[in-house]
Formats: C-alpha cells, structure tokens, sequence
C-alpha cells in the first residue's frame, strides 16, 4: 500500500508525458493516493512503534543498501499532508495554457519524490526521491512561472542542489560514524547503533552541524532563507502549495527522524547556534515580512518565518516541544497551500498583488474571502486550527525542556523573544487580509466574480482538513508521540 | 568451451582492423557504411567472447610477455569499458558521415579509414589497460596516440579541425617527451621497467627516490596531458571543439578512462613516496576548480562537453587520491555513458541546427525523444539520484569523505553546484519557451514548421541502450560493482 502511494503519482506522470489525458489521469491519481493513505490512516496499529506495511527490496548487499518503505505515525502524517495537498493543488491547477501535460506531470513528481522521501526507511532512498523533486521545481518555476522567474528558478535550484549535496555529505558521515560490521542505511539500523551509542560524540557533532546546514537550506533556515520568498512569489500557485507546503517540510522530516534522534550530543552542541538562527527567522524573517508590498512574496516569508517556530519545537529535544514541531509541520502545511491557492487565485484574475492596488475584495467573492480568513487565522495560530495546537505545545516544550540547564537559561530566553513572533505574524497577517479583502475597493475589479464551484471543493476540502486537525488534534497526537517516544527515552 | 586467454582478444581486434583497411582498399564499389556495420559486429563478437577470459592472477615474478601484459580483473574490465565505447562510436560515427563526406567533395575516399582507425585505437586502449611495464605502457600508448592524430584532423578542409589537429599533434608530442624522459630517470634510479619491481626497487633504502620521484613527475604530467587534468588541459577546449564530434567522445571517454588505469597501475607503484598523494590532491583541486568555472560561461556545447570533461577528471582524481579503484572504475562506467549520450545527441542535433546551446532551443518541441535523451545525459551529469553519474559521485565523495580529504570535499561542493548551472543550461534552452524564438510562443500554433529530426533506426536504438543503462545503473548499481570486486 505505501509502495503504491510512492509509484501512482510517478506512473500517472510517465502516463501523462506518453500521452494520457493530462488533467484526468492527474486528478485520478491524486483521488487514488488520497484514498490509500486514508486507508493506511484508518488501519494505523496505534500500539506499534515500530514502521508498518514495510517492504523491502535488496539493492547492494556490500553496502547494506535496499529500497525500503515503510510508515510510522511521524512519516504516516506527512505521507497524509502529501497527498491531500497534491489533490488540492491538481485539482486547483484547472486548465493550463501551455504544455498541459508537462505541467501535470511535473506537479505528480514533486508530489512522488515528497512521498517517497517520506516513506522511504533507507537514507540513501530518503536522499534519492527528494532530488527528484528539484527539476520539476525547476521546469514549473521557469515555464510556468510568473514575474521574475528565470532568476527564481535558477537561485531556487541551485541552492537546494548546493544543501542537497551538503546534506548528503552529512548523511555519509553519519554511515561512517558506526563501526564497519554495523554500517547499514537503514534508518532502524542507525537507530539501533546510536542507542547503543555506537556513534561517538566527536562525530554527532560534525555530522549534526552537515545536517544542520544541508537540511537548514532546504527549510530556509536563517541565513539560507533567500531562495524562498522569490520562488515562492514567482512560481505557479499549485507548485508552490506544494512545494512550500510538502516539500519543504522534508528538511524539518529529516531533522525529526535523524539528528534528534541519532545525533542527541550534536543537538546539545549546536543548540545554542540552532537558537540563533531560528530567532533569525521569526524575529529578523517576521520583520521583513511587515515590510513587505505584494502578497506572494509576504507569503513567501511569512513561510520562512513559521520554520522558526518548528525548529524551536526540535531545538527543545523534549517529547512535547518535538512533538508540537510535528503537529505544526502539518498545520502549516495545509495553512500555507491554503493562502498560496487563492492569491494564486487572485493573481490569476487580477494580474497583480501589490497591496495598494487590492482591497475589498471581499464583496465579490465572499466566499474566496472567507477561506482566506480561515488561512490568515490558522496562520497566526488561533485556538481552532492545529496551529495554535502545535505552537503552545513549542512553547511549552521550549520552555520547560532544554538541555537540563539551570537557573534561567537560554531556551527560556529563546521561548520568551520567540513569542513575540506570534504579534508579528498577527501584524503581517490581519494587515495583509485587511489590505485585500476589506476596505475600499478600487473601481477596475467591480466586475470580479468569486471562485467557481469546481475551485471550491479544493479550497474546502483544505479548509476542512484544518479544521479537523484543529478540533481533534489529539488523534494525530497519538499517533506521532509513539514515534518520538521510543527515539527520546532511548536517548536521554 | 573454448579457452580464450587475454591477448587473443587484442589480436582479433587487430585482425579486424587489417580486414577492414584491407577490404577498403581493394573492394572500391561497396557503400563504406558496409564496413562501419562490419566494424560494429566483429567489435561486439570480441566484447562477448570477452566474458569468457578467465582473470589471470597477477604473477609476482612473471617472466617473459607476462611481466609486460597482465590479465587481471581490473584489465578484462576495461577492456570491455574500450570495445563498448569504441562500437558506440562506430555508431556515432555513421551519423557523422555526411559531414566527413562532404570534406572529400569527389569520392567516398577516406570513409573506410574513418572507421578503420578507430579499431586501432581500441587495440591500443585494450593494450593499454593491460600493461604493467614502462616500455608497454609507452608502445601502447602511442598506438593510441598516432591513430588520434589521423583521427582529430580527419575532416582537413576545415580549419578549425585543422588547427585542432595540429595543437593535439604538438603537444601530444610533447607529452610523449615528458613520458619517455620521466621512464629514463625511473630506470636510471631504479634499473627496472616493469612497475612492480620498481615498487620493489623503492622499497630498498640505496634506491635514489628523489631521482625516481623526480621521473614520477615526468610520467604524471604526460598522464595528466591524457587525462585532461589542469595545468595540462590547455589543449582540450579548442581540440575537443575542432576535432570531428566522434572523435571528441572517443578522444574524452576512452582516451581519458585508459590514462586513469595507467595512472592508477603507476600511482600504485610510487604510494610509498609521501610526496606523491600531496601532488595529486593539488592536481586534483586546481582540476575541479578550473573545469567547473571555466564552464559556466561557455555557449558551445561542444566546448561545454570539453570543460566538462575536465571536471570530471577533478572528480575522478579525488578517487585516485582515494586509491579507490573500485569508485575510479565505476564513476568511468558512469562518465561513459553520459558522455557519450550527450555527444550522440548533439552529432544528430548539430547536423539540423548547429553545435551553440541556442540551436537546441525548444528541441523538446522538436524531437521529444532527443532531447529526453539529452536531459537524461545532462542530469546524470549533474549528478542527480537514479542516474549513474549521482551513484558515481557518490562513491568518490564517500571515498574522500572516508579519508577525511576536506579541501577537496569542501571545493567538490562548490564544482557539484557550478555543474548543477551549466548542465541545466542546456535542459534550459530545450524545454523553456523562448519568446525571442519563432516558434513555441503561441503555443504551438507555429510549431508545425519545424520537422522533427530524422534519427536512424541503429541511432535510436543505441540511445535507448545508453538511457536505459543510465537510469539502470542509477537505481540497481550492483551489475557492476560485483564486476569491480577486489579489484
């Protein structure tokens, strides 16, 4: 079953560039992979801690390498934000004026190379399909792209290829850590020889700040931040639901499932510059993002910034702050393809997004309006939505847990600054909805019209997904802690 | 079965050559592809009688042939590595042959030898890997040398081949200067040829190293001259460009994978000086460094494909500096077929538009299955996961992570990320619209003026082979690596 959710979206776009009717093999498969990772949702064993429906194929027994799939909770909750963001984003794209095919096909690999990421057990497979993802970024940003895209697609390709490669560096070092006889990619195995400390202390640190850097660049961590506002602001709206809602979330995956942990020493080295740099994205990112004219690109860094916050929950290294990264990895997820849909949506219709030129639009299309209400309030982190789950457990977390430090120390310090991220993204958000949505209209869009009926099953199917995840976080909860349980107690 | 040693191999590659010169010179009333056809299938019967050599063991103290010649794994191996690459490029050669035609105006004159010459050069590859001794290492390496000189200036009337043809002529020269000065001091310092022995010899503390080590350099700087390492590459931009396209793919894959046996062989002799490794990381970074910068502003892809090949010399010398064979080895299997992909495309390619990136503009439109093939060999290239090229840096940088070499990793990074912008250039220029270009902009309204680009049925059929065993050996790579165990 997992192995079908990997493979539908990549052989429905082998399917699409040979010739299949673009649009419906798309969505049908979107259909199909929602559909199975519902099933491996509802048959979840919640007692288990080890991965489930795992299926494994040698591929080089001298280096103890095979393809191996797999879930547990953490990976079974990605593999669900995947898909539902695939089948919200295929379903968004409509129809597409030039290379139809190509652009279908593209949007399914992303989404393919994401799942298999999320799914695969093996680091090399892990590393593997998530590059996969880099080119249909690069084709959809500079075909389909808008504004400045040539330069967006180039920064955004070149860059993750560069922390691509770092982190695989990371990812050798790590292989190499563990004695010869016990050297295996596979992630249990891994874990296995770090719980019997296998992993020396020297060693967790290089590799931990390789980590830090190669998966810092693919969640635009403080200071690698830049590629993201451009290619967010400049890429069509599905891939960038996608990629600022999925694919981006692989680094804060990788940091869940490796550094915390198999490398627990190098995460206590490096916690204090982890600090730094994730109060760098809330405080310094959360600024920027006030400053900004045009929506997309205040989405763009309103993205960057809400990294801060995940990787305060994974700074913390306890099992409520950690978990709480995981719980807001999937809020944001849904929040952001949200917002990314419907200015999309209204760029496409408008052909602008500079904030003087909007406003009021909430008349003609009270129902577009309101969804992005929804979005804006999930962002903030409003009692409701799974955001404001998963930030008070960070905040908590942070500030209770640390690396059993004394008196007032730098965690507490870091938790208190990175509160006020949470008025800023107030600030930033309710401006920028008041700016489109409410208050004077200018005259050029009295004729708009609200978002077809067809736009609104993805949007609500979105909206939905939020809340539901809001009302009932504990369902997901449940399901994630097995995971970190079994990672944290081994550990500390 | 038939026991088929070694050697023998090389004899029917040679017989071959003879047949087919022979053949040319008598037989005027055939077409000369015929014997293109005829060079592919005794090519491909000798790289199947291939499998059945048993691997010789190397012999401390062999006497006679087999202190010069050995048959072991490694060679066998690369043995076959030559006669693939050379039967892909009889078969590039064929789609080659207008051009070559259309340089002797009257007649088919010279097409026969065309195709003869490269069978000599295979002889001298498969010689070559297999030779354990100065004195055979240099014989062979000329048979390779002197059938290139022909082969770079095939086409004389034009100039630019012409002066390709000269530069290679001269400092090839050159470079077989360097070889036979630096064997001299070897001998003088040592009195043996054979490497082993020399190994030996410098184990023996009355030995004068520095004279040997100073013969050492000489041998390097020739090799580097084969392999295209910096500061001997000067001559590989302008000579790849001129030299027929063919020629240029078997000038930048065979040529270059036997200087990195060799290398390798000889390297292994001089390991105990400590001076040795120090001189190839430095080699090795000023190669990475140079090959990926000098190929970001180039617009010819011809050119591109040259400086490329300079860095992935940098990338193999990190496996030399290594001293693993096995990530040497396998990076060449993965170097050849992406090399040699890229060049098959662009010889059908630049016979419709040209050789510039721009003519591949919107060749997806065009021929879909082209420039498949091209992005294919363009991100394996680059480097990225399910190609063979992601497999073979992989293994070299595990390799160099494994020794700790953190110069060459931390500049490794920087070339991986120049790569990742001049090969996605030309995946650029084939899949983005271009709003300059007459076609393409309105969405295909204008796009039926273009004819699709006719490709061959043998063509076709050798892409496929080579797009397959790309992607193949990107997810499966233990064909290979068992084929490289021990070595």
């Amino acid at each position: 079953m997992v192995l079908f959710v990997i493979f539908c979206p990549i052989a429905a776009a082998v399917l699409i560039l040979v010739g299949a009717p673009a649009r419906k093999t798309a969505l049908a498969a979107s259909a199909l992979m929602f559909a199975a990772a519902l099933f491996l949702f509802g048959s979840f064993g919640y007692g288990q801690r080890d991965f489930q429906h795992v299926t494994s194929f040698t591929i080089s027994p001298d280096w103890r390498l095979s393809f191996t799939t797999g879930v547990d909770g953490l990976s079974l909750i990605m593999v669900l934000l995947a898909t539902i963001i695939t089948l919200a984003a295929v379903w968004f794209a409509g129809a597409i004026e030039k290379y139809e095919n190509a652009f279908y096909a593209c949007l399914l690999f992303i989404s393919g190379g994401a799942i298999g990421a999320f799914a695969s057990i093996d680091l090399f497979f892990f590393y593997a399909f998530h590059e996969l993802a880099l080119i249909p970024t690069f084709f959809l940003i500079g075909i389909w792209g808008t504004g400045n895209r040539v330069a967006a697609a180039w920064k955004i390709t070149i860059y993750l290829a560069i922390g691509s490669f770092i982190l695989l560096l990371g990812l050798i070092l790590l292989y190499q850590s563990v004695p010869p006889t016990s050297r295996s990619f596979d992630i249990r195995a891994l874990q296995a020889a770090a719980s019997m400390e296998l992993i020396s202390a020297d060693a967790q640190r290089h590799i931990y700040l390789l980590l830090l850097i190669g998966f810092g660049i693919l969640v635009s961590l403080f200071p690698f931040h830049t590629w993201a506002p451009e290619a967010y602001a400049s890429a069509p709206a599905p891939a960038a639901m996608l990629h600022a809602g999925v694919l981006k979330k692989f680094g804060v995956y990788g940091f869940l499932r490796l550094a915390i942990p198999l490398l627990p020493e190098g995460a206590r080295h490096w916690s204090n510059l982890l600090m730094i740099l994730l109060l760098g994205n809330i405080i310094y990112i959360g600024l920027v993002t006030i400053a900004q004219k045009r929506l997309d690109w205040m989405l763009g860094y309103s993205s960057v910034m809400h990294m801060g916050y995940i990787f305060l929950g994974i700074a913390s290294a306890g099992i409520l702050g950690v978990t709480g990264a995981a719980v807001l990895m999937f809020a944001h997820g849904l929040s952001i393809a949200l917002l990314f849909a419907l200015a999309g949506e209204l760029r496409r219709r408008t052909g602008t997004l500079v904030f003087d030129e909007l406003g009021g639009l909430s008349r003609l299309m009270p129902f577009a309006g309101l969804a992005f209400g929804f979005g804006v309030f999930a962002a903030i982190g409003l009692p409701g939505f799974a955001n404001f789950a998963g930030e008070i457990m960070i905040f908590f977390g942070a500030f209770k847990h640390g690396w059993k430090m004394e008196g007032f120390h730098s965690f507490q310090i870091a938790t208190v600054l990175a509160l006020w991220g949470v008025v800023i993204s107030t600030v930033y958000m309710l401006r920028a909805y008041r700016k489109t949505f409410m208050g004077t209209m200018p005259e050029q869009w009295k004729d708009l019209a609200d978002l077809r009926p067809a736009l609104r099953v993805p949007v609500t199917l979105l909206v939905g997904a939020l809340l539901c995840y809001g009302f009932f976080p504990q369902s997901f909860v449940r399901m994630v802690v097995p995971t970190f349980r079994t990672y944290l107690t081994v550990n500390r | 079965m038939m026991r088929i040693t070694a050697p023998e191999l090389e004899i029917a590659v040679l017989v071959l050559g003879m047949a087919i010169l022979m053949v040319e010179a008598f037989v005027t009333k055939i077409d000369k592809r015929t014997l293109a056809f005829a060079a592919i299938a005794g090519l491909a019967i000798v790289f199947l009688a291939s499998f059945f050599v048993a691997p010789f063991p190397p012999q401390n103290q062999a006497t006679g042939f087999w202190s010069f010649y050995s048959a072991d794994r490694l060679s066998i191996f690369f043995k076959q590595f030559a006669l693939v690459t050379t039967i892909f490029v009889v078969i590039m050669m064929i789609d080659y042959a207008p051009v070559v035609r259309s340089s002797f105006p009257t007649s088919q004159d010279g097409l026969g030898e065309f195709f003869a010459l490269p069978i000599f050069t295979c002889a001298g590859l498969m010689y070559l890997v297999s030779a354990i001794d100065f004195v055979f290492i240099f014989v062979s390496l000329e048979l390779v040398t002197i059938s290139f000189y022909v082969l770079v200036s095939f086409t004389r009337r034009n100039p630019v081949t012409l002066e390709a043809g000269a530069k290679y002529l001269v400092l090839s020269a050159l470079s077989t200067a360097f070889i036979v000065y630096g064997i001299a001091w070897i001998f003088g310092a040592t009195g043996q040829t054979n490497l082993q022995r020399i190994a030996e010899a410098l184990e023996n503390p009355s030995t004068d190293r520095g004279a040997a080590l100073l013969g050492m350099v000489f041998v390097l700087v020739a090799l580097g001259f084969k392999i295209a390492a910096v500061p001997f590459q000067i001559w590989v931009p302008d000579v790849y460009q001129g030299a027929p396209t063919p020629v240029t793919a078997y000038l930048s894959v065979g040529s270059k994978a036997a200087g990195f046996v060799v290398l390798l062989r000889v390297l292994q002799t001089f390991a105990t000086l400590p001076q040795t490794q120090r001189l190839i990381v430095l080699i090795a970074l000023l190669t990475l460094i140079y090959g990926n910068l000098a190929a970001l502003p180039q617009t010819n892809l011809k050119r591109l494909l040259a400086y490329s090949s300079i860095a992935h010399a940098g990338y193999l010398l990190i496996g030399v500096v290594c001293f693993d064979g096995q990530a040497v080895s396998f990076y060449l299997v993965a170097y050849l077929l992406m090399t040699l992909l890229s060049f098959a495309v662009l010889i059908i390619v630049a016979q419709q538009t040209g050789e510039e990136i721009s003519d591949f503009d919107g060749l997806g439109k065009r021929s879909p299955f082209l420039a498949f093939a091209m992005l294919i060999g363009m991100l394996s290239l680059a480097g990225l996961p399910f190609t063979a090229g992601f497999l073979g840096k992989f293994f070299i940088f595990y390799a160099a992570v494994l020794q700790r070499q953190i110069t060459l990793i931390a500049v490794g990074v920087i070339a991986v990320g120049c790569g990742f912008y001049y090969y996605l250039k030309v995946v650029r220029a084939m899949y983005w619209p271009d709003p300059t270009a007459s076609y393409g902009v309105a969405g295909g309204q204008s796009g039926d003026r273009i004819d699709t680009i006719p490709v061959s049925g043998l063509s076709r059929l050798a892409l496929s082979v080579l797009i397959i065993a790309t992607i193949w050996l990107g997810i499966y790579p233990q064909s290979i690596l068992d084929a490289l165990k021990n070595l």
